[in-house]
């Protein structure tokens, strides 16, 4: 690294390394320069000019957001000039924004608002008529305002670098310019919102959310989002028992500022009508509302009673609850019940991973951070864009940022073949026309989708082993704890962490073709709407949100909180463990774990399975799944803490024939996106319901 | 979408101009050149426009409506562009913008009724010295008088003659 | 046919061809010493050619007269990637008809002047940027180019030398400002015309990221009788800092308006009385735009013992620009010269930066009610306090090119200002709605 260069901001010396932009080092020092169009990872504009400074022997102020800090710099960044500047600037601004403060939909949270009230450029000299423009709706949740537009062209870059999408563009010139969408009149895009949340002012606004509230009124909960397994932190804005918002409010999760429509808007199905808010028994053959204590004494019953005659229990649990309702979930099923018929959705092969990993000093898994910044990324049979969206973003950032190179070995085109350095369309043997190109690289990540796996799966890792580099990777998983059923054991073959059980039960296919299932208890998973229950008597219990297949064949139906109602921890696909946080509650349902909970309780099992709260399961978590022993303090402050990478053989058969991703895009999301009307409006409007 | 074989030549040229990979520098006089033989430049060119130089119609759009010479609507066979800008203003520029508007009947960018002439008051033509000036079409009218005009304006009625 | 008389007081260097029959031709450019400079040139350094370019003291002739010798030094000659020669040739400072003269008489003279520049910084490739009105321009280029290339003057192995040059004419569409330097460089890659962030200037990071020397049409064009005779006897005919001649561009209210070729440093009164013929109608001059609207404009007494060239005007607080020369006599209106001045930077600011966007709309709008006849007091002043509040802050030239004349006639033709408030208002009008480009 070249020696850093000395200068002085506002009289307090200062180092920092050559290249750096001036805002940058003074930020890094505690000064905040004020700036519309600067964004820390955006290409540079220039152009809002607030960010003005005064430079001893400069004819004239500097714009600090594209000056490198020079040795010997005297940079005063808060000067009676600069004060007279920005004020001027914001005055000018103002001439053509609307003056309604107390109606824009931004009110409260907005930049320039809060420019304005630090530099006072309250009152106006502008007496002229301002250029109006009518609001336009671009698409069911992205509507322009041109006259609030301050042009700061965050949205136009946001869209173009960061999502890879460029469906935003800037028209017209001089003080008629404002921004356009690819369309004409309408977007078509991913929907992420990111434009809207980057929006320094109340230009562009949230279909799902404008006029409804204000910032102020709602209680702001971080939590971990719940349709795909990239795990980003969402921000729910909840007023009155509702969710109003989805949103990136502090950039504090590891998704920085990026969300996908899913993880902005599609928390609806939260609020939808259908949701289910009181038990359900099959009373004369059809599902009838029973109070919680009939339900559950109904329940428990049962277990006792197939319990007592060494009956057949399949247990089902889900890729979204959380770990310590997943490990609660097994160990009742395993030590209560007796049973190891337990099983959930497979979408990856991650448990053949970590055995080919085995022994391997130069191989690893993956985490977030490793795809920022390896220095070379490989993605075989995945589209990320479509799939993983933030894993995309955090690829694409690290081309943007670091001129990673990026390989793609797909059957179909990508978004990432726009800035890879080689592209291989066919399976995943493409890999080896890349060999020579891979191995001069320093190291490499690879993530690969679903259907590398099995044997695929271990030959691509000793195609990485044989590049003699150092190479990690993700097994891409599809949902929010897919993950976390792998290590909390929710597997007939395998206990928590990844320990091989000693007498495998049955797997899912197995359970439903069973024609002696006495009971088929299925938690958050919906295996009916493609399977077919075999065995005629099989005492159904289904925890749900809504009525599905599986739910509409059940004899009793449990009303589940979703992940937007719970505490506990998530696992995401590169096994960071996140902490899920929210305020609310939908009247009637419970969280899974509690559910869990109680009926072990009605059937006499609480001491084995201690108390159902989620701090103390996962303290017993912390003790038996290896890889999990993790420092709370990062989880409980809303942070994210890696498991412990596993080394070591996984002594379990690998079932690849199970596994099948839902290969979910953007607007799908499993049952979830089957109750969001979010995700139905956008798909509706491209005719493609 | 199809061309004149002189216009197709022209693109193949263009697009020959420009180091490999930098196609995209070929869209502004593309543009020109099709809006010269179509009239104006439409929806349906820019997306060819977008298709042959491998940008993103948006991309077209952005720049289509940046430049003052690039417009969506056809304009009149013969389009008159009276500069008003200082050289011409003191000289009798902004007389004779008057004098084009109300002769014709039009105003800034408007076209008569049967196409024949449109109007628009630009920006300095660079034809200072030899001020005031007009443009029609492509061609330059130096130290125009108000008489001039009239013949002007007359000759390109008598081109065209359904304009009133 | 040449545009105007030419003056016997022009010392005709770069227009020596002007008047020539068939001057475009490259039969007439070879029978008056074309390309000899060419030829010279390739048998000398590249630093040799450089080192020529400055003892000439040539001046950029596009506005801002930065030395062209020294842009071309630096150049990284050593960098691995192309080099690339771009002509500003897009001509649209108000006032300013010059360069279209050379390139309509002379294009050979700019091609020559071209390939010495690519020789000084091994550039093998260049782009004459023009504006999209000169249409006529690019035929006459292009057929020019054609001639060249036919002759061996262009293409590959100059002259049989190994040397390798290729030259394209490329067109604008409207936009003034596509005139700076980096917008125009936007432009050139098919994308709106909004400068770049400078520093890198375009001799390190220019046309499509490469090194590029970019100059106007002019600069280009006094290249090769610099080369052809000498940088001492360019740079003697100027004054000590500037070297050379200048086409100067005279209109408004002058009797002989049209352009001369005089040499810098050339007094400014001789210029209006003898070139010029005098103010029109025996009448008073009263201001005068040295070199384009962009330049504070002066008054009769400051232009008192004023000669054409870069430090005299800098010494009175103006600047030589573009020589776009606008003469207007004592009976102009000088309100309605700033309004119309404002209107012409308030279509063309591109829009990015602040001050500059919303800085000149607001400026046009008071200035269009102000001529209206419904200004009040204050405004005199806001008009001269915003002005100064683009001064210095936007993003690009073009906001000061904004503000200095406004800030130059409101201060030094207030009176006129004053006399506007106390007219009779016209009967009320109605906003005229703002124009949408395209
Ligand atoms: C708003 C603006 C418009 C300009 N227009 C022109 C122009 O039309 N022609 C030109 O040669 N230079 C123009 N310039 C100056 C160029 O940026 C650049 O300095 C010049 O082309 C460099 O060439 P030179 O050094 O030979 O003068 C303009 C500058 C600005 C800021
Ligand atoms: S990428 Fe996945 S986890 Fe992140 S917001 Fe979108 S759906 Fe949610
Ligand atoms: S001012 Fe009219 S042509 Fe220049």
């Amino acid at each position: 690294m070249a020696d850093p260069v000395k200068l002085t901001i506002d009289g307090r010396q200062i180092q920092a390394p050559p290249g750096t932009l001036v805002i940058d080092a003074a930020k890094r020092a505690g000064i905040e320069i004020p700036a519309f169009c600067y964004y820390e990872g955006l290409s540079l504009q220039a152009a809002c000019r607030m960010c003005l400074v005064e430079v001893e022997k400069a004819p004239k102020l500097m714009a600090s957001c594209t000056l490198p800090v020079a040795e010997g710099m005297v940079v005063r960044t808060e000067t009676p000039q600069v004060a007279q500047a920005r004020k001027a600037t914001l005055e000018f601004l103002l001439t053509n924004h609307p003056l309604d403060c107390p109606v824009c939909d931004k009110g409260g949270e907005c930049e320039l608002q809060d420019m304005v009230f630090r530099y006072g450029a309250g009152e106006s000299r502008f007496t002229e008529v301002k250029h109006h423009v009518e609001e336009k709706q671009w698409s069911p949740v992205v509507f322009y305002d041109a006259p609030r537009c301050i042009l700061c062209f965050r949205c136009v870059r946001i869209c173009t670098e960061g999502m890879g999408v460029g469906a935003l563009g800037i028209v017209n010139r001089g003080v008629l310019s404002e921004i356009a969408p690819n369309h004409g009149d309408h977007l078509e895009c991913d929907e992420c919102g990111m434009c809207i949340d980057i929006c320094p002012v109340g230009a562009l606004t949230s279909g799902a959310y404008r006029y409804k509230t204000r910032p102020w009124e709602m209680e702001h909960a971080g939590t971990i989002c719940t349709h795909c397994s990239n795990g980003c932190k969402v921000t729910l804005g909840v007023r009155n028992h509702e969710i109003v918002r989805g949103n990136n409010r502090d950039h504090s999760g590891i998704n920085g500022e990026f969300l996908c429509i899913k993880g902005r808007y599609a928390f609806d199905f939260f609020g939808h009508p259908e949701r289910l808010q009181s038990p359900l028994m099959r009373i004369d053959g059809k599902l009838q509302e029973v109070p919680w204590s009939r339900a559950l004494a109904a329940v428990a019953a049962k277990f006792q009673e197939v319990k007592g005659r060494g009956g057949k229990f399949g247990v089902i649990g889900s890729t979204r609850t959380t770990n310590e309702e997943n490990y609660y979930l097994q160990k009742l099923a395993r030590q209560g019940l007796g049973t190891n018929h337990i099983d959930h959705h497979r979408s990856g092969d991650l448990v053949t991973l970590i055995d080919a990993l085995s022994g391997r000093p130069n191989a690893s898994l993956a985490t977030t951070a490793d795809l920022y910044n390896a220095k070379a990324v490989l993605v075989v049979a995945a589209d990320l864009a479509s799939e993983q969206p933030f894993l995309s973003f955090q690829v694409r950032a690290n081309y943007r940022h670091h001129q990673a190179r990026i390989y793609v070995v797909t059957e179909k085109a990508v978004r990432e073949d726009a800035y890879a350095a080689a592209v291989v369309r066919g399976g995943v043997d493409g890999v080896e026309s890349l060999r020579e190109r891979l191995a001069r690289e320093p190291e490499l990540a690879i993530l690969f989708g679903a259907s590398v796996k099995g044997e695929e799966l271990r030959k691509l890792v000793e195609f990485g082993s044989s590049l003699s580099i150092p190479v990690k990777y993700v097994c891409l998983l599809d949902y929010s704890n897919s993950r976390g059923a792998i290590d909390m054991g929710l597997m007939p073959e395998l206990l928590p962490g990844c320990r091989p059980s000693e007498q495998p039960g049955m797997t899912i296919p197995e359970m439903l073709a069973c024609a002696d299932l006495d009971v088929l208890w299925v938690i958050g998973a919906n295996p009916l709407a493609r399977g077919q229950l075999a065995s005629a008597n099989a005492f159904a219990v289904v925890q749900e949100m809504f009525l599905t297949e599986t739910a509409l064949a059940a004899q009793v139906v449990l009303p589940a909180s979703s992940a937007y109602e719970k505490t506990g921890t998530v696992t995401n696909v590169t096994g960071e463990v996140q902490r899920l946080a929210s305020p609310l509650r939908k009247m009637g349902t419970k969280p899974d774990l509690e559910i869990i909970g109680l009926i072990a309780k009605e059937m006499g099992l609480a001491p084995l399975m201690g108390p159902w709260d989620a701090g103390k399961v996962f303290d017993q978590i912390r003790q038996t799944a290896p890889g999990y022993n993790l420092p709370l303090p990062a989880i409980a402050s809303g942070g994210a803490a890696q498991t412990a990478a596993l080394n070591g053989r996984v002594a379990a058969p690998s079932r690849p024939e199970l596994i099948q991703s839902a290969a979910n895009g953007l607007f799908e999301s499993g049952t979830l996106g089957r109750y969001s009307k979010i995700l139905h409006s956008v798909l509706e409007g491209r005719g493609r319901t | 979408m199809t061309f004149s074989t002189e216009l197709e030549a022209k693109f193949a040229r263009l697009l020959a101009s420009y180091p490999p990979g930098r196609q995209r520098s070929a869209m502004i006089p593309m543009l020109m050149f099709a809006q010269d033989e179509l009239g104006c430049v439409s929806a349906e060119l820019v997306n060819e426009v977008a298709r042959r130089i491998g940008v993103t119609p948006v991309q077209v759009e952005e720049v289509l409506t940046y430049y003052s010479m690039l417009h969506r609507k056809p304009l009149g066979k013969a389009h008159v562009q009276v500069c008003t800008n200082i050289s011409c203003l003191l000289t009798g520029g902004a007389e004779l913008w008057e004098q084009a508007c109300s002769r014709l009947g039009i105003g800034h960018k408007e076209v008569l009724p049967d196409g024949s002439i449109s109007l628009e008051e630009v920006e300095c033509i660079g034809a200072c010295s030899w001020a005031p000036a007009i443009q029609v079409n492509y061609q330059f009218h130096h130290f125009v008088t108000p008489e001039k005009l009239d013949r002007l304006l007359a000759s390109l009625r008598n081109e065209n003659p359904h304009a009133v | 046919m040449l545009y105007n008389e030419p003056s016997p007081l022009e010392i005709k260097v770069l227009t020596r061809r002007f008047g020539l029959p068939n001057s475009a031709h490259i039969d007439t450019y070879l029978a008056t010493d074309g390309y000899k400079a060419l030829r010279k040139a390739l048998e000398m350094t590249p630093k040799d050619i450089i080192e020529e370019v400055k003892v000439s003291n040539l001046r950029g002739r596009g506005g801002a007269g930065f030395p062209v010798g020294m842009k071309w030094s630096f150049v990284p000659r050593d960098s691995p990637k192309p080099k690339y020669i771009v002509v500003n040739a897009d001509e649209s400072e108000p006032g300013t008809c010059k360069d279209r003269l050379l390139m309509e008489f002379d294009p050979h003279q700019l091609i020559e002047g071209m390939l010495i520049g690519a020789l000084a910084v091994d550039a093998h490739a260049g782009y004459i940027y023009i504006r999209g009105e000169y249409r006529y321009l690019i035929d006459i280029l292009d057929k020019a180019i054609a001639e060249a290339y036919e002759r061996g003057y262009l293409g590959r192995n100059i002259l049989g030398t190994g040397f390798h040059f290729d030259a394209y004419t490329h067109t604008g569409a409207g936009a003034y400002e596509c005139g700076e330097e980096s917008a125009l460089l936007e432009s050139l890659e098919g994308k709106r015309g909004v400068p770049r962030i400078r520093p890198p200037f375009p001799a390190v990071v220019g046309a499509f990221q490469c090194p590029t020397i970019l100059n106007n049409v002019e600069s280009f064009c006094a290249v090769p009788p610099i080369i052809r005779d000498g940088g001492k006897a360019f740079a003697d005919l100027g004054v000590p800092k500037a070297g050379g001649t200048k086409l100067t561009c005279l209109s408004g209210h002058i009797n002989k308006p049209g352009v001369y070729e005089l040499p810098l440093g050339f007094p400014v009164d001789k210029m209006i009385q003898e070139v010029g013929g005098g103010i029109r109608g025996g009448k008073k001059l009263k201001a005068f735009i040295p070199g384009g609207s962009s330049c504070p404009v002066l008054t009769a007494a400051e232009c008192e013992g004023l000669t054409m060239d870069y430090d005299a005007m800098a010494a009175r607080k103006t600047m030589l620009g573009s020589g776009g020369v606008v003469i207007m006599d004592q009976d102009t209106d000088m309100v309605k010269a700033a309004l119309r001045i404002m209107r012409f930077y308030a279509h063309e600011s591109c829009g990015w930066c602040i001050p500059c966007r919303e800085g000149t709309a607001w400026l046009r709008k008071i200035l269009q009610r102000f001529s209206d006849g419904l200004g009040v007091r204050g405004d005199i002043n806001l008009i001269g306090e915003l002005a100064k509040n683009m001064l210095g802050r936007t993003f690009c030239p073009l906001g000061d090119a904004a503000a200095l004349p406004t800030i130059s006639i409101v201060e030094k033709f207030r009176d006129e200002f004053e006399a506007y408030l106390t007219r009779q208002p016209p009967p009320s009008r109605a906003e005229e709605p703002l124009r949408v480009i395209a």
